[in-house]
């Protein structure tokens, strides 16, 4: 989205972190991503030297990475929600985030 | 133990209750009382139709088979919906702004409103999604079996209970879905009940799953120590299906129909989205968490050769708790009821839309906008027999695969389906250059590759492939076998239809999109599309004087309904400000009913419709473009007829000023002639008159000869002096006059000037002066300034009315400016005059002496040519006349 030059070459402190947090936002189905095909590198017991992991392990850890992701969702969706509450007046996040 | 009528009649219950919770939420929302129903809650609870019966049986099922690679179904759309930002902002964004009614409108809508494309789309929906629906008969067949083997019930056959299945959920969705006429609501009622049934199925497994962890294991430690010593304990991952089902069920995500249905259609606020970006993923993993401890128990305490599928249900029966029991059976139906409801409707919108409006449209010829009669009526038969024809291919497809094939299975192959949909969906919202042929060459090369390699095989050796087909591939080419396609083998089934399907449906989009050059409306879509967040403005096209705005009233009310058409052109008079009820049919309000009409009929049935009555049938987007090219070239045009009038205006302008200037210049020269005669004419009166009697009177005494001589020398004199004051005015005017620069000091031309004064003067002037600080060297033309103050000086000397006439010449510095105050104790010059008295010939009324008024004029045209400037400034007492030298005098002073 075009923007008129901004008069300072860095941004408010405020808006700063807020591009942050968008940033934050996009990245985290990359991570999420990355996580989540961790298991393909573990042993599954084919050959004679690895042994599986355990299933109890499997769960754990796919349910905690799930977990964790959410987690840091609803962190950030709290994060930008309530700081746009705060100032209404500033342009939408969605705007923000084009921009940034 | 609980009799299938039981079930039944529990189940039509049930149903009862959705109904009037859908009737309960509808009325809230038609009298306005519905804002809880457009919460972000319900919209993430309504995206829970992802989760059917397939996820409330079969996930248990697939994790007794194949451990945790379930879980792939429910981390797709997981990611999809944390990456809301990337994809799901944009979809709602667009198919909010163009009004979208299903995914084949959207993405016949972004390729130029092709229709073609819109069938095809359509038809491979509804190709792709009749195992889905299968898959629900299925799942609701085989968990009222589950009730009635154990109880023997004679009479209860699969093939029979799925056609009564499939009977009551078609009249469900019927009543649910299309009881209202107006086609083009959102569906408030349905995604209500879907967000009820959503909190059961939810509420029935976890406490199936509650009962298993901590009523059978004993706790959570125990419940890991059974999952490790369980057939499924340790990690075997068939590592190219973990990959591939967790990209296929994001694609789906984004591409099944009663997704986009309830991800974009139904959405009310794009906020939400950001909402159910994190809760919708905890309803996924409620639902997935004790999936794994089911299966485990499952597998340890049923006997062996039970149905994985259905432990869910069977668990609590064979534990002898069918109150519990019944609530897994509610939790299944609940689940598969609100995916076929939900994708019926999408389904049976997008067929009535894309495929039966059309055709009826076609048919009707050219009056068929005109027609009278209620479309409405129309578009909800054709709505209700999709309904009808898309759980009657369910059901086929049920009988013909033979209801036997793992429910996983069945799910996967229509996922494959709809991702087909995902590179034209993708591409049309990402890339500018994607094209109508491009996507059309994509999704039928994905689509006969589909059918070929999954769909088709799906019904088993011998089904609808010979088995031989299979093992050797058409007239025994075996680079062509259904599963192992140019001769790569060894992939799991699924994974190489999608893998190939998927690849040569983008590559062949891609390509096609390359080579091929898309028409203007595709250009335009392209764009609005692509830059959906920087564009909000529509498309420009319609030639808008050939309708006339009763044909568009009488077409709009048979689609819209009376009352909504009737409302939206009265809204439209206002806003265009006419008198009547009708509006002009502008281009804006031409636009602004296309998208009204979308909402009921879709993108290019709605075009198709407007064409019909604006432009006749026969607009093409050629026609389109050359209209476009004439009013751009009008637009040109006119731009560049502004620009010379512009010009004109201007030039008229210049000239009127200087009409103006030359009036008040004729104006001045008329004053000037009749002054100049005047001041000639007094002194030459007087001289012709003592001459006469100088040369008439006879014996006239010495003494009165030298008198009338002197008199007439006196007025020579004036007169020499006013023709002297002239010529210098004019050659100061003309600029014509040399200066001469020397060096000297201010005192020295002050005091000559002082000399010059007095002695010409009365001598009853006082000037006094301060010398100390006169000692100013300047750099200037020294006798024109000495002129300039002999000039003031004698003014003072002439008009100054004081009893004792005083001149206070002081030299003061101000704004860096050098200046020469001469300040008398006369009488202050009017206001009104003040403005005046430096002009030609301007005297003020009512002062004696016998000047020409010149002086000043002279005075301050020496000083603009020395580069300086004289002003008389307002004072209290006497006035104040500042000679301000030039700067560069007083520079060279320094």
């Amino acid at each position: 989205m075009k923007r008129t030059v901004p008069a300072s070459v860095f941004l408010e402190r405020r808006s700063y972190r807020r591009r942050r947090m968008m940033d934050a936002v996009r990245l985290l189905p990359v991570l999420g991503a990355m996580l989540l095909m961790l298991p393909l590198f573990w042993p599954s017991g084919a050959g004679p030297a690895d042994e599986a992991i355990a299933m109890s392990t499997a769960v754990i850890y796919v349910f905690v990475v799930w977990l964790i992701l959410i987690c840091a969702a609803f962190g950030l969706w709290r994060v930008l929600w309530f700081r746009r509450a705060a100032d209404l007046s500033e342009t939408d996040i969605a705007d923000d985030g084009d921009a940034a | 133990m609980t009799s299938v009528n039981q079930l039944v009649a529990v189940s039509l219950a049930y149903v009862a209750f959705l109904f009037a919770i859908a009737f309960f939420a509808e009325r809230a929302a038609a009298r306005g009382q519905g804002g809880w129903l457009r919460s972000p809650w319900v919209y993430t609870l309504s995206l829970s139709i992802y989760c059917t019966a397939w996820t409330f049986y079969g996930a248990v099922g697939y994790a007794a088979r194949s451990g945790m690679e379930f879980v792939t179904i429910y981390l797709g759309p997981t990611l999809v919906m944390l990456g809301w930002w990337w994809v799901l902002r944009k979809l709602v964004r667009i198919g909010r702004a163009q009004r979208a009614t299903s995914i084949a409108d959207l993405i016949s809508a972004r390729y130029g409103k092709s229709n073609l494309l819109a069938i095809v789309v359509t038809v491979m929906a509804v190709i792709g999604v009749t195992p889905y629906i299968a898959l629900q008969l299925q799942s609701v067949t085989l968990s009222l079996g589950a009730f009635a083997e154990p109880s023997g019930t004679g009479g209860f056959s699969n093939p029979n209970s799925a056609f009564w299945v499939a009977g009551g959920l078609a009249l469900f969705t019927v009543l649910f879905g299309t009881r209202k006429l107006d086609a083009n609501e959102r569906h408030s009622g349905v995604v209500m009940a879907i967000a009820v049934e959503a909190v059961v199925k939810l509420v029935a497994l976890i406490a199936v799953g509650v009962f298993v962890v901590w009523g059978i294991a004993g706790g959570v430690a125990p419940m890991l120590e059974q999952i490790d010593a369980s057939p499924i304990g340790t990690w075997q991952m068939d590592k190219s299906r973990w990959v591939a089902l967790t990209a296929l069920s994001a694609a789906a995500f984004l591409c099944l129909p009663r997704m986009f249905q309830v991800l974009v259609v139904e959405n009310d606020d794009e906020r939400h989205v950001q909402i159910a970006a994190w809760a919708f993923p905890v309803y996924l993993l409620l639902m997935s968490l004790f999936v794994v401890p089911i299966a485990v128990v499952g597998l340890d305490l049923m006997p062996a050769g039970s149905n994985p599928d259905l432990f869910v249900l069977t668990f609590p029966l064979a534990d002898g708790r069918e109150g519990r029991a019944g609530l897994s059976f509610l939790g299944g139906f609940s689940s598969a009821t609100s995916m076929v409801i939900v994708a019926t409707l999408a389904l049976a919108t997008m067929v009535s839309n894309h495929v039966v409006m059309p055709v009826w449209l076609n048919a009707q010829g050219r009056e068929g906008a005109l027609v009278s009669g209620d479309v409405r009526n129309v578009v909800l038969v054709a709505r209700r027999a999709s309904i009808l024809m898309i759980l009657g291919l369910g059901y086929l497809y049920y009988r013909f695969s033979g209801g036997g094939a793992a429910l996983a299975a069945i799910g996967l192959i229509s996922f494959t389906g709809v991702a087909q949909f995902l590179p034209a969906l993708l591409g049309g919202i990402f890339w500018r250059g994607a094209s109508r042929w491009g996507a059309l060459a994509g999704l039928s090369i994905g689509f006969v590759i589909w059918v070929y390699a999954s769909l088709l095989p799906s019904f088993g050796p011998d089904g609808a492939m010979s088995a031989r087909l299979l093992a050797e591939g058409p007239w025994g080419i075996g680079w062509l076998r259904p599963q192992a396609l140019f001769g790569i083998e060894g992939l799991d089934p699924t994974v190489h239809a999608v893998v190939w399907s998927l690849t040569l449906n983008t590559t062949v989009f891609i390509i096609a999109s390359l080579i091929t050059f898309p028409t203007p409306l595709e250009r335009l879509q392209g764009a609005q599309f692509v830059n959906v967040f920087e564009l909000s403005g529509q498309p420009r096209e319609w030639h808008a004087a050939m309708a006339t705005s009763e044909d568009l009233m009488i077409m709009a009310q048979r689609i819209l309904g009376p009352d909504e058409a009737r409302k939206l052109f009265r809204e439209e008079a206002d806003r265009q400000g006419s008198v009547g009820h009708l509006p002009e049919p502008s281009q804006a309000f031409l636009q602004r009913l296309e998208r009204e009409l979308a909402g009921s009929v879709g993108a290019a049935t709605a075009h198709a419709m407007i064409s019909q009555l604006v432009g006749g049938s026969s607009v093409s987007v050629e026609d389109l473009m050359a209209v476009a090219d004439e009013s751009a070239q009008i637009l040109e045009y006119s731009s560049q007829l502004e620009a010379k009038s512009a010009e004109l205006a201007r030039t008229a302008g210049q000239l009127r000023d200087a009409n103006d200037k030359l009036t008040a210049l004729s104006v001045q020269k008329d004053a000037f002639l009749s002054q100049i005669s005047h001041e000639l004419r007094t002194p030459m009166t007087s001289i012709r008159s003592f001459s006469e009697i100088l040369r008439d009177t006879e014996g006239m005494g010495q003494v009165e000869k030298i008198k009338y001589a002197s008199i007439i020398h006196g007025e020579a004199i004036r007169l020499t002096r006013l023709l002297d004051d002239l010529l210098d005015l004019s050659v100061l005017e003309n600029g014509q006059v040399n200066l001469n620069v020397e060096t000297g000091k201010l005192a020295d031309v002050l005091e000559k000037a002082v000399v010059t004064a007095q002695a010409s003067g009365s001598g009853a002037l006082q000037i006094r002066r301060r010398r100390l600080n006169e000692a100013v060297a300047l750099s200037t033309d020294l006798d024109r300034l000495a002129q300039v103050f002999i000039n003031l000086m004698t003014n003072a000397d002439k008009y100054c009315d004081a009893p004792v006439p005083q001149l206070e010449v002081s030299v003061e510095t101000r704004d860096g400016a050098l200046c020469v105050v001469f300040h008398d104790n006369g009488t202050p010059i009017a206001t009104s005059e003040r403005a005046l008295i430096f002009e030609k010939f301007a005297r003020i009324d009512g002062t004696p002496g016998a000047g020409a008024g010149l002086g000043l004029a002279i005075c301050r045209e020496i000083m603009t040519r020395l580069g300086g400037d004289i002003r008389l400034d307002p004072t209290d007492v006497g006035n104040r006349f500042v000679v301000v030298l030039p700067e560069q005098a007083a520079l060279a002073a320094q």
